[in-house]
């Protein structure tokens, strides 16, 4: 059965006619789906601008705000890539059997709701029951430093991802071969590992860099009043036009405003990074290498790798998790617990909406992987050519920069045009639209360190596309695909801004949790039975669960069972 | 100067002995190969020299300095790389200099020694080229350019021409072994090909199942085989099972069904023991029909196959075993399919082995 369905997609696969075709649905899906929904209610309301730009207080403080998110995202775009390749590292070159799990570890930031993570950070280093415990007042405020350090924390997890997969696909050869020719270890990391994974670095970094300038529901909450970047901005228009202070016009002038200038500013910078990436080398460095020897052995790498896990622990994961400490206090007292377990109460409400959420990410992620892999190849392959396969790299990017709250504006707008469209389906859509830039970048990247010639002795050898597929891309690119996965479903698991704005009825875990963390911090009216204790157990259950579920999908992989 | 020696060393993969306590001495300028079949720990054998894996147990000296524990960049040597392992991002060129460069030499030096390896491997165009741009036989010279420019004395190779066509092949391997001769290297090279280290080595080491199995020159490999596998590897034998039925000085073989021949007895193996009688197909002469004489054996000419040089017989002997034999092709008449035939060997070529424990396929299983 299965192999008969193996031969028909191989005779199908050396049909021209038929590869064009599911490249160009890929295209279309690619434009309709994923491209357009984002960005077409920012377009439409482009002329609402005009009121906007007749108040050269709030375009000054927008301009601010912008500037703002620039120079954040740069900034912790580049510590993330400092700070998470010597973890990345460490995962995949140590010897410890407990990587696996440290690997896993590293995807928590992933998975918490961002409004909760932003909840968990502002408790952890700014309330009075967090660190600030230690040194009496509170250590860092909110402002400008709590929204690096968030920042810093939910793209940490990007960064890991993609280098981690990046160097597990990585030949160990080339580095072999580097220290045989007289390169201490850290000469052979910078001359020869790093050049080679470079498109997976960009890839990185670009991630990150992106991921930082559209966030907006966590940011909102640590930026406190004293400091806003371009979200914060969009948001307080928001909330502004809510409480009557201005106008629909202004409102929806600002926003387009400031979300078409992150856009083009970004693609902007993303169309240099590609450019220039591909063209920056380091220098040789004459001179280091000796400098780099001393570095090398045990005693730095073992500094290396301790830094590299005391920043990881302390900065990305206890703070993300503190939110979720309530829940030993909830195990230990029991009736939290045993009420959770039973599905009492508001918890009925909480186990559905992990299970939406749950079958919306495997959903999201199978989709995003059978939409993403043909784009991948496009780009990483340049079929239709060099400049198409640049601007759909370029363009893949937009839904990642634009600011969540106006994607998720965006996509109710574009999505409820369209009437008679299941919710549950448009979820899946918005979902789709959000995460799929995760995978396509990780992927492409991977592909376009393997050799072409590869896949081309595989064709000679008689291999159809299918089969060369499947028996050299595939198993070459399997831990980027892994990682690619892993983004799409964490992210589709946490992500909260958009899918408030594109449902009514359907209540994914995320959404849960922020209407109880609001309860709890008294922004809206209380629920009765939600407190600290429970919002720490939910956000505990809802961690503890995609722990599992990765750690499991990571154990399957490693031992080559894909 | 680099004597390489390995002292007692084992390699473990689990519960694998990739290397079982083996012990070898490679002499300074010594031209010495390791051959084996697939999976007998050539590579490992090899990576443990240059460093790139940590042995179980044992030591490893290149010259007088112990350098188990020191780091591959320190243990001056050279390698060369099965897949060649051309960095991708660098041209031909640099992939040449990354050795002086990484060495801190000034980029003069680095320069003039580019130069004078690639004359060495004759090797003066596309070094601009990326190692995805160039032909096999030419990433093959590069890879050997780039282990020589970083100025080891021992060079490591592991199957470097093993990504070659056989005629590439051919030519290229008389010009490593004279650059290895002309820049007084130590050169460890690894095949599992019998004819290529047989031609080009000073001495070989045979190895099979993480066990160094005799160590010689070709010359002795060939004459003398220690042991069933080494006569079966090293060119190819005929296997006669058989009984010793008298021991001393020429004793007597009792081969299947009675047939006696007589064979030299240099281990001693007592009579009433089971044995193997090793003959190897191109020491033979053959004549039509029977004609008794001394060390013969009679048959019939089953299959016949010209091979250029020489027509390959396959006979049946009379008491049912099958024997090759190789004949000139050019020199001699050829015998015919069906055609009776007597064998003649030489007595102080054909070697008497214990039959192994293991058993003889076993024994000689690659
Ligand atoms: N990293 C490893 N992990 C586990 N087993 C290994 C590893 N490297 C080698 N082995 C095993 O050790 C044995 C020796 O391997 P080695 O590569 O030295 O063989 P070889 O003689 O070079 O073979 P070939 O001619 O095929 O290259 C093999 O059985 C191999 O499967
Ligand atoms: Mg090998």
């Amino acid at each position: 059965m299965l192999s008969k369905l193996q031969n028909t997609l191989n005779s199908l696969s050396s049909k021209k006619s038929l590869k064009y075709t599911l490249y160009i649905s890929a295209i279309i899906i690619f434009f309709a789906l994923i491209l357009v929904p984002p960005i077409i209610g920012i377009v439409i309301k482009a002329p609402a601008m005009q009121s906007f730009l007749k108040q050269p207080v709030l375009v000054n403080s927008a301009l601010g705000a912008i500037s703002n998110s620039f120079i954040i995202a740069l900034i912790v775009a580049a510590l993330d890539l400092i700070a998470g390749v010597p973890l990345a590292w460490l995962i995949t070159r140590g010897k410890s059997r407990w990587l696996s799990v440290l690997d896993t570890f590293a995807d928590i930031p992933f998975v918490v709701p961002t409004a909760a993570l932003g909840y968990s950070i502002l408790l952890f280093w700014s309330s009075s029951g967090g660190i600030s415990t230690l040194f009496g007042s509170s250590l860092i405020s909110p402002g400008w430093l709590l929204v690096m350090l968030l920042h810093f924390t939910f793209s940490f997890p990007v960064v890991v991802r993609v280098v981690v997969g990046a160097m597990l696909d990585y030949k160990m050869e080339y580095e072999r071969a580097s220290r045989t020719l007289g390169a201490p270890p850290l000469t052979a990391s910078r001359t020869v590992t790093f050049p080679i994974i470079k498109p997976s670095l960009i890839a990185a970094f670009s991630l990150a860099f992106a991921r930082s300038l559209s966030e907006t529901g966590a940011t909102f909450i640590v930026a406190g009043l004293v400091f806003q970047n371009g979200p914060v901005f969009i948001q307080n228009l928001s909330n502004g036009l809510k409480a009557g202070t201005i106008s629909q016009a202004t409102y929806e002038g600002g926003t387009v405003f400031a979300s078409l200038i992150l856009i083009v500013v970004s693609l902007i910078i993303f169309g240099l990074i590609r450019v220039l990436g591909q063209k920056l080398t380091l220098p040789f460095g004459k001179g280091l290498p000796s400098f780099e020897k001393k570095l090398s052995y045990k005693k730095a790498a073992w500094s290396r790798n301790s830094i590299a896990l005391f920043v990881f622990i302390v900065i990305v994961l206890i703070p993300s998790l503190f939110v979720a400490l309530p829940a030993f206090q909830a195990i230990a007292t029991g009736s939290t617990l045993a009420q959770a377990l039973m599905g009492q109460g508001i918890w009925s409400s909480f186990w559905q909406s992990l299970f939406l959420s749950y079958s919306l990410a495997a959903i999201v992620t199978v989709l995003g992987i059978l939409t993403g892999i043909p784009m991948a190849i496009l780009i990483s392959r340049k079929t239709f050519g060099k400049l198409p396969s640049t601007i759909l790299d370029l363009l893949i990017n937009v839904p990642l920069i634009v600011p969540s709250i106006a994607l998720g504006v965006s996509l109710k707008f574009f999505w409820q045009g369209i009437p008679g469209i299941p919710e549950f389906l448009l979820l899946v859509f918005a979902h789709l639209a959000i995460t799929y830039p995760y995978f396509v970048r990780s992927m492409s990247a991977a592909m376009e360190r393997i050799n072409v010639d590869m896949e081309e002795a595989s064709r000679t050898l008689g291999a159809r596309p299918f089969t060369v597929f499947k028996t050299i891309v595939l198993p070459i690119t399997k831990y980027s695909i892994l990682s690619g996965a892993i983004i799409v479903f964490t992210r589709s698991v946490s992500e909260t801004g958009a899918t408030l704005a594109v449902t009514s009825n359907l209540v994914t875990a995320p959404v849960l949790l922020v209407k109880w963390v609001n309860s709890v911090r008294g922004i809206v009216a209380p629920i009765a039975g939600v407190n600290a204790l429970t919002v720490g157990l939910a956000c505990g259950f809802l961690i503890l669960f995609s722990f599992i579920i990765l750690l499991v999908l990571r154990l399957l992989t490693r031992k080559g069972k894909i | 100067m680099p004597d390489v020696r390995v002292v007692n060393v084992t390699k473990k993969y689990g519960k694998l002995y990739a290397l079982d306590n083996v012990s070898i001495t490679i002499h300074d300028q010594e031209y010495f190969s390791l051959l084996g079949p697939s999976g007998c720990g050539k590579t490992t054998l090899l990576r443990l020299i240059a460093g790139l894996i940590e042995p179980d147990s044992g030591e490893i000296y290149i010259g007088d300095r112990r350098v188990d524990k020191v780091p591959p960049e320190d243990r001056d040597i050279g390698f060369v790389f099965q897949t060649f392992a051309l960095f991708p991002h660098m041209t031909a060129w640099s992939n040449v200099i990354y050795g002086p460069k990484v060495k801190n030499y000034d980029a003069k030096q680095a320069e003039t020694i580019g130069h004078e390896v690639l004359e060495l491997v004759k090797l003066n165009e596309r070094l601009n080229a990326y190692p995805s741009e160039l032909s096999g036989g030419m990433m093959q010279r590069i890879a050997v350019a780039r282990a020589l420019a970083a100025g080891a004395k021992t060079l490591l190779l592991d199957e470097p021409l093993g990504q070659l066509d056989a005629k590439v092949r051919n030519e290229i391997r008389y010009e490593i072994r004279r650059m290895a001769k002309d820049l007084k290297l130590t050169a460890i090279h690894v095949t599992h090909d019998q004819a290529e280290a047989m031609s080009i080595s000073d001495r070989i080491a045979v190895m099979k199942k993480g066990k160094i199995v005799q160590i010689g020159t070709s010359q002795e490999l060939y004459m003398h085989p220690n042991s069933l596998f080494v006569a079966h590897f090293i060119g190819e034998s005929n296997f006669l099972e058989g009984y010793v039925t008298k021991a001393n000085g020429e004793s007597e073989i009792e081969l299947r069904q009675g047939l006696v021949v007589k064979a030299f007895n240099q281990m001693n193996i007592k009579p009433g023991e089971r044995v193997v009688l090793a003959i190897r197909p191109e020491t033979c002469e053959m004549k039509k029909g029977h004609v008794a004489s001394e060390n013969c054996l009679f048959g019939r000419v089953e299959k016949s196959t010209f091979e250029g040089i020489v027509v390959r017989y396959e006979v049946r002997l009379e008491n049912g075993d099958r024997f090759v034999i190789n004949r000139p092709s050019l020199t001699e008449e050829w015998s015919k399919i069906g055609e009776d035939v007597t064998i003649t060997y030489p007595l102080d070529k054909a070697h008497l082995f214990p039959y192994p424990e293991s058993g003889l396929a076993e024994e000689i299983k690659v």
